[in-house]
């Protein structure tokens, strides 16, 4: 099932959003997202993603206060489920055991 | 951020957004775009923000932003049509005048939109019958004579027929015709006169017209070959099982060799035989040594049916490639073949020569603005009266929004109210188009001749889909004002509703529609008095009391030897043709100069003509000379003639005696006509002369006749007739009647435009009188406290009533010097001679109208004015 496997990017967007605590909506995710990760991130991507990973349960969003900024429009605050959460675990599990089975001297050579 | 505008992104592109984002992630959306906004602002600058905020919107058109279309919104609407079908009954029930103004104003309207509708379905259907109907073409000629204008013909010549036949390709069948063809059917004792035309073999090839008996492929090949319509089978042999049998004409004996079935009626080519063309070949070729010349253009037809491969217009450089070759040797005429897709044939440019009806689109449509500027008029009442009184509906609409209708749900009510209301009036208006059909099928032979407005399938689907339409074009208006209707507003405060907002929108709806009712009016009065004015036109000769027999091929001295006979008939002439209806004949004139010639226009006549219908000789004296076919010497002319040629420096007296040449025949002058109207009154009195001829089969007896009951007399010419032809019926026609005749086109325009008129003013009438019920109604309490406080009826009347009063004098004074302008400057520019426009016709229709909206207004104010304030108020 697609479902429970989580894309680069849709990690990378995951982790920004448990990063960023209680203010992850959309603008504050790219932001972040381009100051750590050096690349140019579009809105639009990041939106389709969003879309995407709360259609498959693993984020949950409210809006929030309305305020002067942004027109007059409220922010979707996102926040991770506690199946984004384990899919996250399940993730970093995945690399930490392969990164385990590599040898010191393989990546020193590198 | 002192003196700093608020700049905001492009408003277009945030409604485009809005649109067609769904609405659980638009916010967001737009708050997300609105912050990159205002951050591009400072980075970028404020241009650059916008476009980046157009590019945005668009790059966030993707699947998942998508509204979807919802289901449940349609469902709604159609669970609830029950809903909107009850209310909308109940109110139409509740406000019956109402109803009863729109329902009839539409279908009046409507009704006049269906006869132009089946007018224009049955005019683009002709020859749709023809299974090649697509590639069929017509060669047309475009003939010039030196410097005259150019004449567009439908017929071109026998040669251009064979040489394309012979020489060219790229087609699969061709067919030359000729038409023409009459004769007088011999079958053992029977004389039936029968017409029709010459076609080559492959006629059944080209054309759809199945044949009941005999061989489509040979049954025009050879000579003396006839093939017959089931109807003339039927007419010349009581049965339609002819096929073998033989058809006498003078004394040649043909054999019919097919009997098809009935030409349908919407059919450009009609006939009632068909005679192999190469029997005209034979009998004319033989006769005529023209017959296969280019310049014979003015009888043969040619009709080519293309391969599918072939494009008829990159085809056409053939043609042009034979007009050049062809070219060489005319002198004086140029002679230009092109192509006609037989489907402009009847709905097309006007050609001379045409078979079959022909109609100008430009006729259409102008018969279409017509319908249009009606039926608008119609729905101008409906949104008018609807939006004056939403007031009424109002709390109702309130009510649904609050219960959870939307905007498009209250949308979809009203246009659904007055599409039901259009289907209704759609239900009388068939009757009435039933009743109209009739009426205008009898308007003119040519309309009945040329449609049926039979009802078929695809027409009653147009029908229907007219009547939607107007629905929601007259629902549209009121539909938007309800829909954006305040809902605490309403429920709190109705009055406080702005009925009134709109109150210059419905004034201009007014003097609109009275502006049409005006200038409709006004031109059929005009057109009709100039009608008038044509038919008693004094054309410089006597028409009263002559009956012109056409002699259709026989003796003229029988006939004469009979007519004398009558005690009614005073004096007899003969004619080749009757002038001042339209017809013409002419011929070329020279006079000293041998290289100045010029077409005359001629009649020719004998003795008895110039003086029967009174004609004034200013100079000299008729025709003394008797001579036979041929021998004649002798020539009378009108001033025109003098004056085109300068005879004798124009002076009459002297120009007696002088000698001109007419085909090659030198003629004198023996007498000089005043001039008279040889054409109709359209055109300019140009040169005429009279020849001398005592024998024109092909042309007219004039009877002079004396007699109170002229039906009688008529009757009595008609046994004389009998007893020297018993084949042909008579065609006699009292000259009063052919002039008539000649501008029958006129009467016909008058009637549908004073038709068109009277609907205009009912409809115009009708909104008015809903208007002003509803102006009086809603300032009931008004008149009541002025009355209480002193004011008289009259000033009263005068007060509700000036405002209107003011709409229709806003009205006239755009319509009538509108109507003035365009019969002065466009219509009767094109008449040589015509009365001027009389202030009286001007100002009648006017007149009329704006009595018939004084009384209306009138009752109603009056009806107000004298109510009784007491009772008003009380009721507070």
């Amino acid at each position: 099932m697609k479902g429970t496997n989580l894309g680069e990017f849709e990690e990378l967007v995951l982790l920004t959003i448990a990063a960023l605590l209680n203010d992850a909506y959309s603008v504050a995710i790219c932001d972040e997202l381009e100051k750590t990760s050096g690349r140019a991130v579009k809105l639009g991507v990041v939106h389709s993603v969003l879309n995407r990973l709360e259609e498959k349960g693993l984020v949950k969003s409210k809006l929030g206060d309305a305020t002067a900024t942004r027109g007059g429009k409220r922010k979707r605050f996102y926040s991770v489920t506690s199946a984004g959460k384990a899919s996250l675990l399940k993730a970093k599990e995945v690399r930490d055991q392969l990164w385990n089975r590599i040898p010191e001297f393989a990546l020193k050579a590198i | 951020m002192k003196g700093e505008k608020p700049s905001y992104p492009p408003r277009w592109a945030e409604r485009f957004l809005c649109w067609y984002c769904k609405p659980e992630l638009l916010e967001d959306l737009q708050g997300d775009l609105n912050e990159y906004f205002e951050r591009n602002i400072k980075s970028e600058g404020l241009r650059k923000a916008k476009l980046i905020y157009i590019i945005d919107v668009i790059k966030f058109l993707r699947i998942y932003t998508l509204r979807k279309p919802k289901f449940v919104d349609l469902l709604i609407q159609w669970i609830m049509i029950g809903s909107y079908i009850k209310t909308s009954s109940r109110s139409m029930v509740r406000n019956k005048l109402f109803s009863a103004i729109n329902i009839v104003g539409l279908s009046v309207s409507m009704s006049v939109g269906l006869l132009v509708i089946a007018f224009t379905y049955d005019l683009c259907s002709y020859d749709d019958f023809h299974e090649n109907k697509d590639r069929i073409y017509r060669v047309v000629s475009r003939y010039q004579q030196s410097d005259n204008p150019a004449i567009n013909l439908a017929s071109t010549s026998v040669k251009a027929g064979k040489t394309i036949q012979e020489s060219l390709s790229g087609f699969e069948q061709l067919i030359i015709m000729r038409n023409g063809f009459a004769g007088d059917a011999v079958i053992g004792e029977n004389i039936v006169p029968v017409s029709g035309i010459w076609a080559s073999e492959s006629f059944f090839k080209v054309f759809t017209f199945p044949l009941i008996s005999g061989d489509p492929n040979t049954a025009l090949k050879n000579p003396y070959a006839i093939v017959l319509t089931e109807k003339s089978a039927k007419k010349l042999f009581g049965t339609s099982e002819v096929l073998g049998k033989e058809i006498k004409f003078d004394t040649t004996n043909y054999i019919i060799t097919g009997v098809m079935k009935d030409i349908p009626k919407l059919s450009h080519v009609k006939f009632e035989v068909l005679i192999s063309f190469s029997t005209a070949e034979i009998k004319i070729g033989k006769e005529d040594p023209n017959f296969l010349a280019w310049g014979n253009i003015w009888q043969n037809y040619v009709y080519i049916l293309f391969d599918e491969k072939t494009d008829p217009a990159a085809w056409q450089a053939n043609l042009d490639k034979m007009n050049k070759e062809e070219a060489k040797a005319l002198t004086t005429t140029t002679i230009d073949l092109s192509l006609q897709p037989l489907k402009e044939i009847v709905l097309g440019p006007h050609l001379s020569n045409n078979i079959g009806p022909s109609m100008t689109p430009l006729i259409v449509w102008v018969l279409a603005g017509l319908a249009f500027v009606i039926i608008i008029s119609a729905c101008f009442n409906y949104t008018n009266l609807s939006i004056a009184r939403s007031i009424r509906r109002s709390k109702e609409v309130g009510i649904r929004k609050i219960i959870g209708a939307s905007k498009s749900h209250v949308l979809g009510q009203f246009i659904s109210e007055s599409v039901i209301i259009s289907l209704l009036a759609l239900l009388f208006s068939f009757g009435l188009f039933l009743f109209l059909r009739g009426q205008f099928l009898g308007l003119n032979p040519f309309i009945e001749k040329t449609v049926a407005l039979d009802l078929s399938l695809p027409l009653v689907v147009q029908f229907i889909g007219m009547a939607l339409l107007v629905g929601v074009l007259a629902g549209l208006l009121p539909a938007l004002f309800f829909s954006k209707i305040n809902v605490i507003q309403v429920l709190k405060n109705v009055s406080a509703l702005k009925v009134f907002r709109h109150i210059t929108m419905r004034k201009a709806l007014i003097v609109v529609q009275y502006t049409f009712s005006l200038i409709f009016i006004t031109t059929a009065i005009i057109g009709y008095n100039q009608y008038k004015s044509f038919i008693t036109y004094d054309l410089g000769f006597r028409t009263e009391n002559i009956l012109n027999i056409r002699l259709q091929g026989n003796k003229s001295d029988q006939l004469i030897k009979e007519l004398t006979e009558l005690p009614e008939v005073n004096e007899i002439s003969k004619s080749l043709m009757i002038t001042s209806v339209g017809s013409s004949h002419g011929a070329d004139m020279k006079y000293k100069n041998p290289d100045d010639s010029a077409m005359v226009w001629l009649n020719m006549v004998d003795e008895h003509y110039v003086p029967l219908h009174e004609h004034q000789l200013i100079a000299g004296k008729n025709f003394s000379l008797r001579p036979k076919k041929g021998e004649e010497s002798e020539v009378i002319v009108n001033e025109q003639v003098l004056k085109r040629f300068d005879i004798a420096k124009q002076d009459p007296l002297k120009a007696i005696g002088e000698v001109v040449i007419v085909d090659k025949i030198k003629l004198t002058i023996v007498g000089v006509l005043k001039d008279f109207h040889y054409g109709t009154v359209e055109d300019k009195i140009e040169p005429v002369m009279f020849r001398y001829s005592s024998d024109e089969p092909g042309g007219y007896v004039n009877v002079k006749i004396s007699s109170a009951n002229l039906p009688a007399t008529r009757s009595a010419v008609e046994q004389a007739w009998k007893k020297i032809d018993k084949v042909h019926p008579i065609e006699a026609t009292f000259y009063d009647d052919r002039i008539e005749d000649a501008y029958s086109q006129f009467s016909v325009m008058a009637k549908v435009i004073g038709f068109i008129a009277f609907l205009a003013i009912c409809i115009a009438s009708m909104g008015l009188f809903g208007m002003v019920v509803f102006t009086t109604e809603t300032r009931l309490k008004e008149i009541s406290i002025r009355k209480v406080l002193g004011a008289n009826e009259g000033a009263l009347i005068f007060l509700l009533s000036r405002g209107f009063l003011f709409l229709l004098a806003l009205s006239a004074l755009i319509a009538l010097p509108l109507t003035y302008l365009f019969f002065d400057q466009v219509v009767l520019s094109h008449f040589a001679y015509h009365q001027p426009i009389g202030a009286i016709e001007l100002f009648i229709g006017a007149g009329t109208i704006g009595m018939l909206a004084f009384i209306m207004i009138g009752s109603q104010t009056l009806k107000a004015a004298q109510s009784n304030p007491a009772k008003v108020l009380k009721s507070e």
